[in-house]
């Protein structure tokens, strides 16, 4: 059970990012953090002691599988992860573009 | 922008071709091996990734445009979404269905129409990916005021 | 192995505090790969080979593109002194991270212990689905077949971010040509 707290405090670590730094490209960091933490959650969860990897081979008798369902699904996610740091990048270039600063603090002018 | 010194550029020459095979190697052989559609469509990606990095953007005649990945993935998601609704037509009346034969496990040409879906879908994600690699990083510098 | 895998999630958290903190930019960067490639090896010791392959061309994929951002632009973070805002920033989200911490070990005592997994929906898909879809990768037949309706639903997320990227980063191209 220590592992499941190791990887919520790194969860933690990744909202604290998001909640306290002003700088656009560290909220992204944080962001990213989060969602490594929800994928090793995943994959921690399908875990059973002393198995193998879930591809059939011959010469095994009785093996004992690890689960594919949560690796299945941690498949997806990491390619939705891709798209939206992609997303949130490409907004932060815009932001660049038109107030000179990645500084949330300083993008309260709205000029059009 | 600019290429690479010319150890670069020449251990690109060398390792390229040798990057694309191993990523067409992963797609192909999703439902033996680990791997599959996605992680064989990244790694191809990153061989037309590393070969843009090392000989800079005017080598590789790149128009200012990136209308070809675009068209490339459009049309194999299409192709994906054509192969699951014909499933409809072919008997089985569920969307979506494996309805190709199913051969014996371990073969290559085995387990319905899961080979073809691989390929589709690697062929959908590497074109996702270089579509955004190309306009985060080189085709951003002609949106500048 | 939950000893091996609590010291690895141990230095992915200093990793990423150091990346929160720091004063370049770039290192920040270089710090994020510690967790990226720190998660590569765990699931390498999970057994899971297909997630370790996706992750860490991802991660390659995504540590190239902010590196391009950040040289682009500026690299530097101007950090300012302690003021009243920012002593109450800090103690506002320590409240709501002890409030989600307390939720947390509400929650814990109802999962199973670690390593002991009741395989209730997978029993059928070890046991089956080699023959019921034909694939001897298991983790692609649950993919493919028997959970098809999310994989499209992926590549339809993929299709849309790279036509939203397009789209943010071409907005009013011709006005400002004009003015």
């Amino acid at each position: 059970m220590t592992v499941y707290i190791m990887c919520f405090i790194l969860f933690l670590v990744g909202l604290y990012g998001v909640l306290t730094r002003h700088n656009l490209i560290k909220i992204v960091i944080g962001f990213s953090v989060m969602e490594f933490s929800c994928f090793l959650f995943l994959a921690l969860i399908g875990y059973i002691e002393n198995g193998v990897a879930p591809i059939i081979k011959e010469g095994l008798e009785n093996p004992v599988y690890v689960d594919p369902l949560p690796q299945a699904m941690v498949l997806t996610a990491i390619v939705i992860g891709l798209a939206t740091t992609a997303m949130l990048l490409a907004i932060a270039i815009r932001i660049y573009k038109k107030y000179g600063t990645f500084d949330i603090r300083k993008v309260n002018e709205l000029r059009g | 922008m600019n290429g690479m010194t010319l150890i670069v550029k020449k251990v690109t020459q060398l390792m390229c071709g040798l990057i694309f095979m191993y990523g067409l190697y992963i797609i192909t052989h999703g439902h033996l091996t680990p791997g599959g559609g996605f992680a064989g469509g990244a790694v191809v990606a990153g061989a037309f990734i590393l070969l843009i990095l090392a000989y800079g953007s005017e080598v590789v005649y790149l128009k200012k445009e990136e209308t070809q990945t675009s068209i490339i993935e459009s049309v194999s998601l299409l192709v994906i979404i054509i192969l699951a609704l014909a499933g409809l037509f072919f008997g089985t009346y569920v969307f979506f269905n494996n309805y190709l034969p199913q051969g014996e496990t371990g073969k290559l040409i085995s387990a319905g129409i899961i080979p073809v879906y691989n390929i589709f879908v690697g062929i959908e994600v590497a074109a996702a990916l270089l579509t955004i690699f190309l306009a985060l990083v080189i085709y951003k510098e002609e949106v500048k005021t | 192995m939950e000893t091996l895998l609590s010291i690895l999630t141990g230095f992915m958290i200093i990793g990423a505090l150091y990346a929160l903190h720091a004063r370049d930019l770039l290192s920040a960067l270089i710090a994020q790969g510690i967790v990226g490639y720190g998660l590569v090896i765990s699931f390498l010791l999970l057994q899971a080979p297909d997630l370790a392959i996706v992750q860490i061309v991802v991660e390659t994929i995504t540590l190239i593109i902010m590196v391009a951002v950040v040289l682009n632009s500026s690299r530097e973070e101007i950090v300012e002194s302690w003021n009243r805002n920012k002593v109450l920033n800090i103690i506002s989200s320590l409240v709501i991270i002890l409030f989600m911490a307390f939720v947390f070990a509400y929650m814990i005592v109802s999962l199973q212990p670690f390593g002991e997994h009741t395989m209730r929906m997978a029993d059928y898909y070890t046991g089956a689905g080699a023959e019921s879809t034909g694939s001897a990768n298991l983790v692609t037949g649950v993919l493919f077949d028997f959970r098809g309706y999310d994989t499209l639903g992926e590549a339809t997320i993929l299709f849309t971010a790279a036509l939203g990227v397009v789209t943010i980063l071409r907005a009013k191209n011709k006005k400002e040509q004009k003015s």
